[in-house]
């Protein structure tokens, strides 16, 4: 119902009002800083400030994980609905079970293209 | 009282309001001070199983802790460093600490109390709820990660992603298993389902998939790698201070407390008292029972949490992919197919 809603949305403006307000809180109760050359610097365990260059690159394994991650979240979303409508169109017929086998083998089957590729393996 | 304010809390919307803000109130309190005691009780058991004694001058036992920690926060000086895309950097604690409390809005602590549902706002849509909100944390250490600058918390953050992204999976796939058994969403619905049986003895393996995944969404023992301190020194929030940082370490221990919430709602029947009818206690005392049920099996979940934290060594970065890619995945799917087919087969027997 969407009367529901009104809790959620006062919760999402008590959140937003706890975060800012600690942090605002916080800057008042605090000790003003003491800058200094080396605390503007990135941490780096006493190695000069030229070493800590951040924005490295990085393995393309990460985005393969996030392009798998997005392919089977997608699916969740499909199985829930699914899922809850189960109990009710099971007694009509074996057709919603057929249905969502045929639809997870076809990503059974993407799943273990990806396998054989490698992709799973995280290094 | 006045009046005008009785005619204005007659507005339905009002009184719905009014309900939800005193709810909210109380559950954001309790939940601040589970969060402060947690971290206590994370100190003084992990020093039990190191024989040692842990922090016990402040206060009796040490009760006053987490008062003279929040102080101290408070207290330190507010360094923002010269090398952080500022906005950013200060974004990231807000959106790492914000999901925790809004994903309790559907987790029902009890039943009813004076005629009043005791949950903030019961959707039909409960769990998507939960996951889609649990999901947004990544931000948070991706952006405080990214934003800082520097490379320790950038490879923390990215790390983290990963981790969390890749759990995520086979966590929202074992509760398909749960949905087909109760055929609701709804998570008061999920508990009235268990008034009889815990759903822990019904689906074991899609329970056994939720807590392992759970501990990795939570950044816990033994899947901390986003924090990893022997190689990442502090990880994603290295270079934060003040309640900035102050702001990271509640979170993570808010997700904790409210992960073990859901597990309590999900497996093991919510506010539901075993063995005992409370309907012959009387409504009040069987709503307050029931609260308190809720409430043991949260504290018995969060002391499993450390105690599993200080007892397991942490898995390395390929052993973690391959256990969620390789084998909570596959067996999540397996869990579905299985559990729908048991269901058919009852169902039209």
């Amino acid at each position: 119902m969407i009367q529901d809603y009104i809790g959620i949305g006062l919760l999402l403006l008590t959140a937003i009002g706890f975060c800012g307000g600690v942090l605002l809180f916080s800057a008042l109760t605090a000790q003003k800083a003491h800058t200094n050359p080396a605390k503007d610097e990135a941490y780096e365990c006493g190695l000069p400030a030229a070493m800590a260059e951040p924005r490295i690159r990085f393995s393309v394994k990460f985005y393969l994980i996030a392009v798998l991650f997005i392919l089977f979240d997608i699916e969740t979303v499909f199985l829930y609905p699914w899922a809850v409508v189960f109990r009710d169109m099971i007694q009509g017929g074996w057709t919603i079970f057929v249905a969502m086998l045929s639809f997870l083998g076809i990503l059974a089957a993407a799943f273990v293209y990806a396998w054989r590729k490698g992709a799973l393996d995280g290094r | 009282m006045s009046p005008v304010f009785s005619n204005l809390l007659a507005q339905p919307g009002v009184a719905l309001a009014a309900e939800a803000a005193v709810k909210i109130a109380v559950v954001i309190v309790v939940l601040m001070g589970m969060v402060a005691y947690t971290v206590l009780a994370e100190r003084r058991i992990c020093a039990l199983i190191q024989d040692r004694l842990g922090p016990n001058r402040v206060g009796a036992f040490g009760l006053l802790q987490p008062i003279a920690d929040s102080f101290k926060l408070l207290l330190k000086e507010n360094v923002l460093p010269g090398h952080v895309n500022r906005f950013w950097y200060v974004l990231a604690p807000t959106i790492a600490m914000a999901p925790p409390l809004l994903t309790l809005a559907v987790i029902p602590f009890g039943n009813t109390l004076a005629g009043f549902n005791l949950v903030i706002a019961d959707l039909d849509v409960g769990v998507l709820w939960i996951f889609s909100i649990a999901s947004l944390g990544v931000y948070g250490i991706v952006l405080a990660g990214w934003a800082s600058n520097s490379k320790y918390p950038f490879l923390g953050g990215m790390r983290s992603a990963a981790q969390l992204i890749s759990y995520e999976v086979p966590m929202g796939l074992s509760v398909v298993s749960v949905f087909l058994l109760v055929g609701s969403l709804k998570l008061s619905n999920v508990v009235a389902y268990q008034a009889g049986t815990w759903l822990i003895f019904k689906a074991p393996l899609a329970f056994l998939i939720f807590l392992v995944s759970a501990f990795a969404e939570t950044n816990r023992l033994p899947f901390d790698l986003p924090e990893a301190e022997q190689e990442l020194v502090g990880g994603y929030n290295t270079e934060y201070g003040q309640m900035k940082f102050a702001l990271f370490f509640l979170a993570e221990y808010a997700n904790m407390i409210v992960a073990s919430a859901l597990i309590v709602t999900l497996f093991f029947g919510g506010w539901q008292v075993p063995f005992v009818r409370v309907e012959a206690f009387g409504p009040i005392l069987a709503g307050a029972l029931g609260v308190a049920a809720f409430f043991v099996k949260l504290l018995a979940f969060i002391v499993f949490f450390i105690w599993v934290r200080w007892t397991l060594p942490r898995f390395r970065y390929d052993q973690l992919m391959r256990l969620g890619w390789r084998v909570l995945l596959p067996l999540a799917l397996l869990n579905i197919v299985a559990t729908a087919l048991a269901l058919a087969l009852k169902l039209r027997a």
